[in-house]
């Protein structure tokens, strides 16, 4: 952050944000001029067809990879800016981004505690202090009582909220949530999506939602469309669920 | 912070340790061809020490008795007495041969010394069992390793020897037991042509016109006499009177009996640096095959178990697990697997050391030299697949 300005603003707000591969007459620009705002306590639906650039966008979020040109805030932190980026993309990603995946993607060898406990242990959290944490979200989530199973053991509805606590563990300021309800039936996609609701509220978290699921596409109240790379903003149903 | 890799091989138990057992079944190969090395020289070792002798009187130009033939009349021991310095002299023979018994034969050195003086060189030091010789012929003692029992007969040429006593650790450089002999008959075993050669012989000298003459009465039977005996040995052992050196002992037989005398250090050098020499390299060579081999399993386990968790690997190194934590992870796993191999290899190795025909002697120092190369293969092993963990990418967790 040396040299640049700290801006606190809220959420997620990405300005003018471009990602180009290649070069020459083989450049792709898989995001052009890219313009989004997410408050905190929001959840917003990012939607498009396969190739529309929805994975990049993510990609560019979760400090996997880096934009062409543009701006991006998290949590009130400028992480890119032109060019410049935050130096530590690692800890940003520990530290201020929470993941969710279309498949919950628990590590198979730790216990339900200890996947949600990893990233607060990861952080320097002493181990006692990180698994009270995650027992503490894993009761949010009602899963509290498989804290001791195995991801293995677990229902698909039961991984895809153990993913939800492990992506809170480090009270972030952003979720970035890639199809999380893909493999899930109608009722339990539905859950996720009121459980994603009541944890940007009750943590004031920025939850940006990438979904094909028709399913609870409605449910969102603001929905971004990205087609070509540009996104197109527009209101959405925010039925209750 | 947790421990990944004891999660991970918890978690997987089973297949870490059926796998650290194969590895382990290897490494005590491993362990075990070091114990063969080891046991040839202690057998070498021992072969001097049961000796009890200070010095090694052979024919000139020759390494014998264990390295090269050696013949040298029996009666040198006498002038080798009278040498300042010379304790005690006792002639000796050595025949590595087929030794046969009713059972079946047995692949044995047998050792001819002279009888009645106990602890003179050459002769068998302690017994577990039985008696000493007491008589002239035809008595034996062997060590166990032959599988013979007292009161056996066992046929050496053409004479059947009964075995009155046992011993134990008394091997050639080779491994073979020892069956101990009197002298004379140990000349005869290893000298003495058969009845058929002596008659052919005794035919041929009387058609021979030079050695039958008709002028010279008695020719022809000191010749067939002097064919018919032998009074050869293939090594006087010395020892020397306190406070004599044994090279300064050497010196004047090589220099004025036209023999070769060798101190203890150099018969030592002959049996361990050069009659063993090739087997050792043989060993050596072994040894580094299967390091490569060892190494070869466990990089190969380590990369097939890292490539089954690349997606793992992309969520945990999207979430912000450092690249250290990772690699950490693969190392102590494959080093977990290494310890594990290892301790199933001691332990398979000292079960079935005892088993071999030759002696495998396990030395705590090769175990902790084993132990160390163990933990460098493994660490080296690893590297292949750290590699290609800390080539993933986290975006891969996210996305198509």
């Amino acid at each position: 952050m040396t040299g640049r300005p700290h801006m606190v603003e809220p959420g997620i707000r990405i300005e003018g944000l471009s990602k180009r591969y290649g070069e020459g007459s083989a450049a792709v620009d898989a995001l052009k001029n890219v313009n989004m705002v997410v408050a905190p306590g929001e959840v917003v639906g990012l939607i498009g067809p396969s190739g529309s650039g929805k994975s990049t966008l993510l990609k560019c979020l979760g400090a996997v990879i880096e934009p062409t040109a543009g701006r991006m805030v998290l949590g009130g932190e400028t992480i890119y800016d032109n060019g410049w980026r935050i130096p530590d993309l690692r800890a940003l990603r520990r530290d201020r981004i929470g993941f969710v995946f279309q498949a919950p993607y628990l590590i198979p060898f730790l216990d339900v505690t200890d996947n949600v406990a990893l990233l607060p242990m990861l952080a320097g959290r002493p181990n006692a202090e990180a698994r009270a944490r995650a027992l503490e979200l894993l009761n949010a989530l009602d899963v509290g009582h498989r804290a001791h199973a195995q991801p293995s053991e677990l229902s698909g509805g039961e991984q895809q909220r153990v993913s939800i606590a492990r992506a809170l563990a480090n009270r972030p300021p952003v979720i970035l949530a890639d199809e999380p309800t893909a493999p899930l039936d109608s009722e339990r996609a539905l859950a996720v999506v009121r459980i994603l609701n009541q944890m940007a509220v009750q943590h004031q978290t920025a939850i940006i939602v990438v979904t094909h699921d028709e399913k609870i596409i409605p449910t969102f109240k603001r929905i971004y469309h990205i087609r070509d790379g540009r996104t197109v903003e527009e209101a959405g149903q925010g039925l209750s669920v | 912070m947790i421990s990944l890799a004891g999660r991970d091989i918890l978690h997987s138990w089973g297949k870490f340790v059926l796998t650290g057992v194969g590895l382990g079944l290897l490494i005590g190969v491993t362990l075990t061809m070091a114990g063969v090395y080891r046991g040839m020289v202690d057998d070498a070792r021992m072969l001097l020490n049961n000796s009890r002798a200070d010095l090694w009187v052979v024919q000139q130009d020759t390494q014998g008795p264990y390295a090269e033939a050696s013949g040298i009349r029996d009666d040198v021991v006498r002038t080798i007495l009278g040498l300042p310095g010379v304790a005690r002299a006792a002639n000796v023979t050595y025949l590595t041969m087929q030794v046969r018994s009713e059972a079946a034969d047995v692949r044995a050195m047998v050792v001819g010394f002279e009888i009645g003086q106990p602890g003179f060189p050459g002769a068998p030091g302690y017994l577990v069992a039985g008696r000493h010789i007491t008589r002239s012929h035809y008595e034996a003692v062997a060590d166990v390793k032959t599988g013979f029992a007292l009161g056996q007969r066992i046929r050496i040429r053409r004479h059947d020897y009964t075995v009155v006593g046992l011993t134990q650790r008394m091997v050639s450089s080779g491994g073979d037991p020892m069956v101990f002999i009197p002298l004379k008959d140990a000349q005869e075993a290893q000298f003495l042509k058969d009845n058929d050669a002596i008659l052919n012989d005794r035919a041929r000298n009387a058609a021979n016109p030079g050695l039958n003459r008709p002028g010279v009465p008695g020719l022809l039977e000191a010749i067939q006499a002097s064919q018919a005996s032998n009074h050869n040995v293939n090594a006087v052992l010395v020892q020397l009177r306190p406070g004599f050196e044994a090279e300064a002992v050497a010196e004047p037989i090589r220099r004025w009996k036209h023999l070769e005398a060798f101190t203890r250090a150099q018969m030592e050098e002959i049996l361990v640096a050069k009659l063993i020499a090739t087997s050792a390299r043989q060993i050596a060579m072994f040894l580094v095959i299967l390091a490569i081999v060892s190494a070869a399993i466990v990089a190969f386990i380590i990369y097939t178990m890292t490539l089954s968790k690349i997606r793992e690997i992309a969520v945990l190194k999207l979430i912000g697990t450092r690249n250290r934590t990772i690699a950490g992870m693969i190392l102590q796993q494959a080093l977990g697997l290494g310890l594990i191999g290892f301790i199933v290899g001691k332990v398979a190795a000292t079960f079935w050391a005892p088993i071999f025909p030759k002696y495998v002697l396990l030395e705590p120092g090769d175990a902790v030299r084993g132990l160390v190369a163990v933990v460098v293969i493994c660490a080296l092993a690893s590297t292949l697949a750290i590699r290609a963990a800390l080539k993933v990418d986290p975006a891969a967790a996210i996305g198509g």
